[in-house]
């Protein structure tokens, strides 16, 4: 079975996706793509072997999905225009509008099935910025392709602290349970939307590709991936404390790692470095707080039915009482749930988002060390080059064109190195207050969010239990 | 006994950090109380009381629930006490009060256990006793011969009675007992009462001297003794009871034979009047057995049946009220557990907020970073003083909730009562049967004698026979109005089990509800200031 592929695109500039074409001309989706072209499957009803069943299944599947994904998209596009056309007459094009780009993740879908089953979601892009394809798009993405995302971004803006990603789940168990979905659906959202909101971050044509992408190119962008761009931040992580070990001093022919002499950013390391510890205790609590929730629940429930059921063992006023204080039970049972949910998704993982900004910021400062071993590694190599070139240009050698032609190649890279060690100490003095304003008011909110909620519940609580009490006045006269 | 004792221990292994959020000083104006001391201050239980309510001896305990509860019983009252505080925070006390200077070496707050729910009762009833404490646990040594070096050591409890009538003269009594005593106390009250729902004392312990060297052994027989001396005296028959009475005044040791001695004089109580069981009687045993095996496996029915069908009726009742009890005080004390963790766990995550609040506003490099840290703080403060809140209330819903374990012991005392009624039961059918072989023997010896004469050892036989038949007839007669003494005891016993259970029951249900209003609503009161405190952020917020 033969998909249509935009191979006209990608061939002429290889290794770069350009989007510059207008969307009408070319067809960017093969022509599997609807409803109308089903009857392939029948086709293929009496014609299975064995060594294809898997591949066609699959196929058949993606004709099923590129299918739905272009109905809705025809819809939510009908609908876009709708109400372009109710609105403004202005072209969202015009620079007097303000500009802004907003996304959303939604509707996660489970797809596949068995070990290779995964969850896609639904990526609907606003803008009216001039270099996107129209007012709005719609694409489904996985979570690789958010890692992809999170990685190119990474590479190519040293010095920013990227967005944190919400962690791969290990255990197989929870990797479908509703409240890992919702869970990580949410972050996936606050993710672009940060990189989205960043001034240098939006611009990013790994992010215009991420979000408007048809959803071949992403899966071929995706696996090219792998190997040359596939450094982690842990990976990285594990270079910055190289840094710090007689392994690299080694390599590096040096006896103390080499570091920066700034007191300041000493003390922010220290300050970042002692912030995760304290964070990841607080949200360890945290967790365990919701945890807490569950278990009272749960016991107010078994207590409320083996009240009940004492109840049951009396009669008449006293008996009715007992049954009444078991609903009641069993009812504040169900606000404990809640809670539980209500604390998991707005204090619990506001707190792990903190966390992993912290990490995030601890791979940037690796990020910053490497550039400036990188620097002064450079800046070694060409004080020797320099004193060999002065030598040789003594002793009138031949060699001195090449020296001197490795010199000022060195002096360039030298250079860049430099300027991109400046670069990223600029950025990151930006990002860190950028980033102390950020937590402090998500931080609030969090708060916020937890002491209404525990508010919520105490006043539930109260009221459920004082509802009671005329009733157990009325049997006591009685 | 029932698990009831155990929770107090529990509390001190519970919370590590407690004497820091204790030492921590919190900014907290609100309810007029002041945190920062290590004894959480009472509010004044004084402004509450309704004019009407009952004298209260000035040593009542304040753990009880507070007067307008007690107004209750009061038919006088108008209007409806409950109502009254506007709020329940202000009327539920906190019950952290060290005691008299005790010898209880775990501070546990919970140390007049005995008093929960039965003393209300007796308050308003106008019982002899008034309280009972145990405390003061001594070693002591036995001056006996025995042939161990160094004779025995034991613990003897020091034990105050006060009482309220003065013709009794004197109105507190202190005397020195130890567990053997108790013992002895215990199985004398239950040869008196048969029948009666006797409270089951604390159990023995088979390593008695290896365990007696533990301090936390010692303590929880204290609190044991103490709740078992309480619900006797709130017994309104054993309460009367002169084995008691000996218990609780006579000073000095009590030797086995103190108790006869001073027990009314009366002829020796016929062997019948207790079951064969734990008796010497062996042949009397036999009997009993194959009697028993008779009624059961033999085919015809036995001389009399139990046939009081109200009786049975309820015996059914009993046992699935058993069942529930037992689930339900299980429930109870795991929810009670649930709530005791996530007390623990708001403490800690308070904790950690204020040290992570602490480490930002130290190290503080610009004002957002500030501001981050003067809201931790604020919430941090609140989660400490909730987790208080919940710890507090807690203490309470273990005593509210504890008459669910009082009445499963209070099983156990019904299960005696009514094996002492089947046993005597029993004897008055082995009586009877033996009394009609008996009566057979005799008259086949009285028609032989008419058919061959008179005969000397014929006659001895039959003299002797009818001495035989006389004290069974006796014994029978005996047995037949103890087993109906039994009957009557057991009766009037379940009229009293059933009211007073209801009453006691409405009371836990009430205390329950109360308490839990109330600190509910203190709670809710310390998120209500953070959530103002922090509105701010919502509408920064898109």
């Amino acid at each position: 079975m033969t998909e249509c592929r935009i191979t006209g695109i990608i061939s002429q500039r290889p290794g770069v996706l350009d989007f510059s074409y207008p969307a009408s001309s070319v067809p960017l989706v093969s022509p599997f793509s609807s409803y109308e072209k089903i009857n392939v499957e029948e086709f293929f009803a009496s014609r299975i072997k064995p060594s294809i069943a898997r591949t066609l299944k699959q196929s058949i599947e993606r004709v099923h999905i590129k299918a739905k994904w272009v109905q809705r998209s025809k819809n939510e596009e009908y609908l876009a225009e709708q109400r372009s056309l109710s609105g403004s007459s202005q072209s969202p094009r015009s620079s007097s509008a303000h500009p802004f780009l907003s996304v959303s993740v939604t509707d996660p879908v489970k797809l596949g099935n068995g070990v290779q089953a995964y969850i896609s979601y639904r990526v609907i892009t606003k803008t009216n910025f001039p270099e996107y394809q129209g007012p709005e798009k719609i694409v489904i993405r996985r979570y690789s392709d958010f890692v992809w995302l999170c990685d190119r971004i990474f590479e190519k803006y040293k010095g920013v602290f990227i967005p944190p990603l919400p962690e791969k789940s290990t255990v197989e168990k929870f990797r479908f349970s509703a409240e890992f979905i919702e869970m990580r659906r949410q972050a996936l959202d606050i993710f672009v939307n940060r990189i989205a909101s960043h001034s240098e971050l939006q611009q990013s044509e790994d992010l215009r590709t991420f979000l408007q992408a048809d959803e071949e190119t992403m899966e071929r962008a995706r696996s090219q991936e792998i190997g040359i761009f596939k450094k982690k931040p842990s990976d990285l992580m594990q270079i910055f404390k190289d840094v710090q070990s007689k392994v690299s001093d080694v390599v590096l022919g040096k006896e103390k790692p080499v570091e920066e002499s700034n007191l300041q950013y000493e003390k922010l390391k220290h300050y970042i470095f002692e912030l995760e510890d304290h964070l990841a205790e607080a949200q360890k609590h945290a967790f365990r707080l919701v945890k807490r929730h569950k278990e009272l629940g749960q016991s107010l429930s078994d207590f409320g039915k083996a009240v009940k059921l004492l109840g049951a063992c009396e009669g008449n006023s006293l008996g009715k009482a007992f049954s009444e204080l078991g609903t009641k039970s069993e009812m504040l049972s169900i606000k404990l749930q809640n809670e539980a949910h209500n604390l998991l998704m707005n204090f619990e993982e506001p707190l792990k988002d903190y966390v992993r900004a912290v990490q995030s910021i601890k791979a940037t400062m690796a990020e910053r060390a490497n550039a400036f071993r990188q620097q002064c590694e450079l800046a070694k190599t060409i004080k020797l080059k320099e004193i060999n070139l002065g030598k040789l240009i003594l002793s009138r050698s031949d060699k001195v064109g090449e020296a001197e032609f490795e010199y000022n190649e060195l002096k360039a890279e030298s250079e860049e190195a430099t300027k991109r060690f400046e670069t990223i100490v600029r950025l990151m003095s930006e990002e860190i207050v950028r980033f102390q304003e950020q937590k402090t008011s998500d931080m609030g909110l969090a708060f916020h969010e937890f002491a209404k909620g525990q508010g919520q519940l105490a006043n539930e609580i109260a009221d459920a239990w004082r509802s009671l009490l005329p009733k157990l006045e009325a049997c006591c006269s009685a | 006994m029932m698990g009831s004792q155990n929770h107090g221990f529990e509390e001190s292994h519970l919370y590590p950090s407690r004497e820091i959020m204790e030492n921590l000083v919190l900014d907290d104006h609100s309810n007029g109380n002041s945190f920062s001391n290590n004894r959480f201050a009472i509010s004044s239980l004084s402004e509450t009381r309704h004019p009407l309510s009952p004298p209260i001896d000035e040593d009542n305990d304040p753990l009880l629930p507070p007067s307008p509860y007690r107004d209750l019983r009061n038919p006088n009252l108008a209007e409806n006490p409950f109502l009254q505080p506007s709020s329940y925070a202000d009327v539920i006390l906190s019950p952290f009060e060290e005691d008299n200077g005790d010898a209880n070496g775990l501070g546990s707050p919970i140390q007049d256990s005995g008093e929960s729910g039965i003393l209300s009762r007796t308050a308003s009833s106008s019982s002899k006793y008034l309280k009972i404490s145990v405390s003061n646990t001594q070693k002591e040594q036995e001056i006996s011969n025995s042939i161990v070096p160094g004779g025995n050591t034991y613990v003897s409890y020091l034990i105050t009675t006060r009482i309220n009538m003065p013709e009794f003269g004197g109105s507190e009594f202190k005397v020195r007992r130890r567990f053997k005593d108790v013992v002895t106390l215990s199985d004398r009250l239950s040869e008196s009462y048969r029948g009666f729902f006797i409270p089951p004392r604390p159990d023995k312990n088979v390593m008695e001297s290896q365990v007696m060297q533990k301090q936390e052994f010692v303590e929880q027989r204290r609190v044991a003794l103490e709740k078992y001396l309480c619900r006797l005296v709130a017994h309104p028959v054993i309460n009367k009871s002169e084995e008691l009475k000996v218990f609780l005044q006579v000073q000095g040791k009590l030797p086995r034979q103190l108790f006869r001695e001073s027990a009314c004089v009366v002829a020796p109580p016929h062997e019948v009047v207790q079951p064969a069981k734990g008796g010497r009687n062996l042949l009397r045993i036999f009997k009993e057995l194959k009697q028993s095996v008779a009624n059961d496996w033999g085919g015809s029915n036995p001389p009399l049946v139990e046939e009081d069908s109200e009786f049975l009726e309820k015996k059914v009742k009993l046992q699935d009220l058993e069942q529930q009890l037992s689930n339900a005080s299980q429930q109870a004390e795991s929810l009670v557990k649930a709530q005791e963790h996530i007390g623990e766990t708001m403490g800690v995550l308070g904790l950690a907020f204020i040290k992570l609040s602490k480490f930002e506003t130290e190290g503080a490099m610009d004002n957002s970073q500030r501001i981050r840290g003067a809201d931790m703080k604020r919430v941090a403060t609140a989660a400490v003083k909730a987790s208080r809140f919940y710890r507090e209330s807690n203490a309470q819903t273990v005593k509210n909730l504890d008459t669910l374990h009082e009445y499963l012991g209070l099983m156990l005392a019904i299960h005696s009562a009514f094996s002492a009624r089947s046993s005597a039961l029993l004897t008055v059918q082995t009586l009877l049967s033996e009394l009609s072989s008996l009566h057979s023997r005799a008259e086949k010896l009285g028609a032989a004698s008419t058919i061959f004469g008179g005969d000397k050892s014929r006659i001895r036989k039959i003299e002797e026979l009818k001495e035989t038949i006389r004290a069974a007839e006796n014994a029978k007669s005996c047995a037949v109005r103890e087993y109906e003494q039994i009957k009557e005891n057991n009766k009037t016993e379940l009229e009293r089990l059933h009211k007073e259970r209801r009453d006691d029951f409405l009371s836990m249900l009430k205390g329950f509800v109360i308490n839990q209003v109330g600190f509910a609503e203190k709670i809710a009161n310390v998120w209500a200031k953070v959530a103002e405190e922090t509105s701010g952020y919502t509408k920064e917020n898109s």
